[in-house]
């Protein structure tokens, strides 16, 4: 009794960890990329609230909370309400299966340092991550409004055409490690990331993960500059923060991702394990917004071209070679 | 080729954000450092006095037909000798747009422009400008001129009689 107990409080403790930790890296990788960014464009960026503008999260989120929450005429009210909602709860649900670290022992109990090892973790994390364009699609369709319809609208079919590859650029990374299982995955690169064994799957799911994450060069649903704010035009408020939230939490869970699938997870010699994860999501991240500051907006029809024309093919032979090569060294 | 400068085209912008990060941001930072303005900037107007001490304006209008949007008015009189001065003579702030119009049109040089541009405030009655608030000790730009030297009064005397003037200029003596 006592110990599944000790089992239950456990969960319940890492489950805390995560989201708090998650949650904090997200509305500071907000100020960080204002500040990166800012820096890149020769400005300071926020530095007014508190030492180096350490509290403008806090000052955003009280800025957004006491903004009215407001639902524009004739918009679809329950759809428009739950969107943003969609989009954070699927990108944090995403790292249910996430591995950050190895099986550790705590009060005696073996405790994965993992909330679930899913032996489909692969499967889950594809069609969890696709249900994100959901907030995108049906909060531009609620929001009544031309801007946020044609954002939605972009954002489904940019996640067609990308979707296809992130799901082809994972399947060489399954072979080598033999498993679904992300834990597997990671546990298969002890000796060489798959980062190194396999570039070209990298590059495509580097690729479809940035169109995945909404972010420039493929912010086509946003788009400020031609459709206002894209899907979260009418939004205002927490609403609209939860929809920001969203995308930042989306990155660290697809920095996470890229972690774990390709550049060898926690593993990494000198500094402890889950050092080197915290290093490696932190570095993808960083790619992330050292990629906006200096790349310009997709064309629509170019990101189509790439979807189809480039990634699609060159995943596919990537499979081929991929087999090729494991059957030869059997 | 294309293939190259595409390549290139794509790379190198990261090496140009790269860079750019190390360099000293170019922002002001503005309440603690202060901006080094130009010389002519246009903000905060001032009623100028001639080298004599006396105040330049007379109160003729032309600013505030001048002003596109209306926010100079004033009062015309005229002192016993018949020299033209306004009795009060205000700007409204809250509506000048800072054109320079009217100093433009100023005949005397008494309206004129000056950098201090930090004018901003809660209440927007302190922003309308009286005459005492307007006029200021020193000559400003043009420290020399005097408009009263030059024409005379030429209203209850006859130009050039009046104390401390000199006659007018005759016109026909300066053909060649």
């Amino acid at each position: 009794m006592s110990e599944s107990l000790v089992t239950l409080a456990l969960i319940a403790v890492k489950l805390g960890l995560i989201f708090a930790v998650i949650l904090f890296m997200a509305a500071y990788l907000v100020l960080a990329e204002r500040k990166i960014l800012g820096r890149m464009q020769l400005r300071y960026g926020p530095n007014r609230t508190g030492p180096f503008g350490l509290m403008q999260p806090l000052a955003d989120v009280i800025k957004l909370l006491t903004k009215e929450d407001f639902v524009p005429a004739r918009a679809d009210k329950w759809l428009f309400l739950l969107a943003p909602g969609i989009t954070a709860v699927t990108a944090l649900l995403v790292f249910a299966v996430v591995p950050f670290g190895p099986t550790r022992e705590i009060f005696g109990q073996q405790v994965p340092l993992v909330v679930v090892d899913l032996n489909i973790g692969v499967l889950y994390v594809l069609g969890v991550s696709s249900m994100a364009v959901y907030g995108v699609v049906l909060g531009g369709w609620a929001s009544n409004s031309k801007y946020s319809l044609l954002g939605g609208v972009r954002g489904l079919s940019q996640m067609i055409s990308y979707e296809l590859s992130l799901g082809l650029s994972l399947v060489p990374v399954i072979m080598m490690a033999r498993s679904f299982s992300l834990t597997d995955i990671v546990m298969a690169q002890q000796n060489l990331p798959f980062l190194l064994l396999n570039p070209v799957a990298f590059g495509v799911f580097f690729i479809c993960v940035l169109a995945e994450s909404n972010r420039i060069p493929f912010d086509l649903p946003e788009a400020e500059n031609e459709l206002v704010g894209g899907f979260h035009t009418e939004y205002s408020g927490m609403r609209f923060g939860l929809f920001f939230v969203g995308e930042y939490i989306n990155m660290v869970v697809l920095g996470s991702l890229l972690t774990v699938f390709f550049l060898g997870g926690w593993h990494g010699p000198w500094l402890p394990p889950l050092a080197w994860f915290l290093i490696k999501v932190l570095a993808v991240c960083a790619m992330f917004i050292w990629i906006r500051a200096s790349m310009p907006r997709l064309r629509y029809d170019q990101l189509m071209n790439l979807g189809w024309k480039i990634l699609l093919p060159l995943s596919l032979l990537n499979i081929l070679v991929t087999g090729a090569v494991l059957l030869g060294w059997g | 080729m294309h293939v190259v400068r595409g390549i290139r085209g794509t790379l190198q912008p990261f090496w140009v954000t790269l860079r750019n990060m190390f360099r000293k941001p170019v922002t002001v930072q503005y309440p603690e450092e202060k901006q080094q303005l130009p010389e002519r900037y246009r903000a905060r107007l001032i009623l100028t006095r001639d080298p004599d001490g006396a105040e330049r304006c007379v109160a003729c209008h032309l600013c505030s037909a001048a002003c596109p949007v209306d926010c100079i008015s004033m009062q015309a009189v005229e002192a016993e000798d018949g020299r033209r001065y306004a009795a009060w003579f205000r700007i409204n702030f809250t509506r000048c747009i800072f054109c320079g119009l009217c100093t433009e049109a100023c005949p005397t040089l008494a309206i004129q422009v000056t950098a201090d541009f930090e004018l901003a405030g809660r209440d927007l009655l302190k922003l309308v400008y009286e005459k005492e608030d307007l006029l200021v000790d020193h000559c400003g730009t043009n420290s020399n001129y005097n408009f009263y030297r030059q024409s005379g009064i030429g209203v209850s005397a006859p130009r050039g009689r009046n104390p401390g003037e000199a006659p007018p200029a005759d016109v026909k003596d300066l053909m060649p």
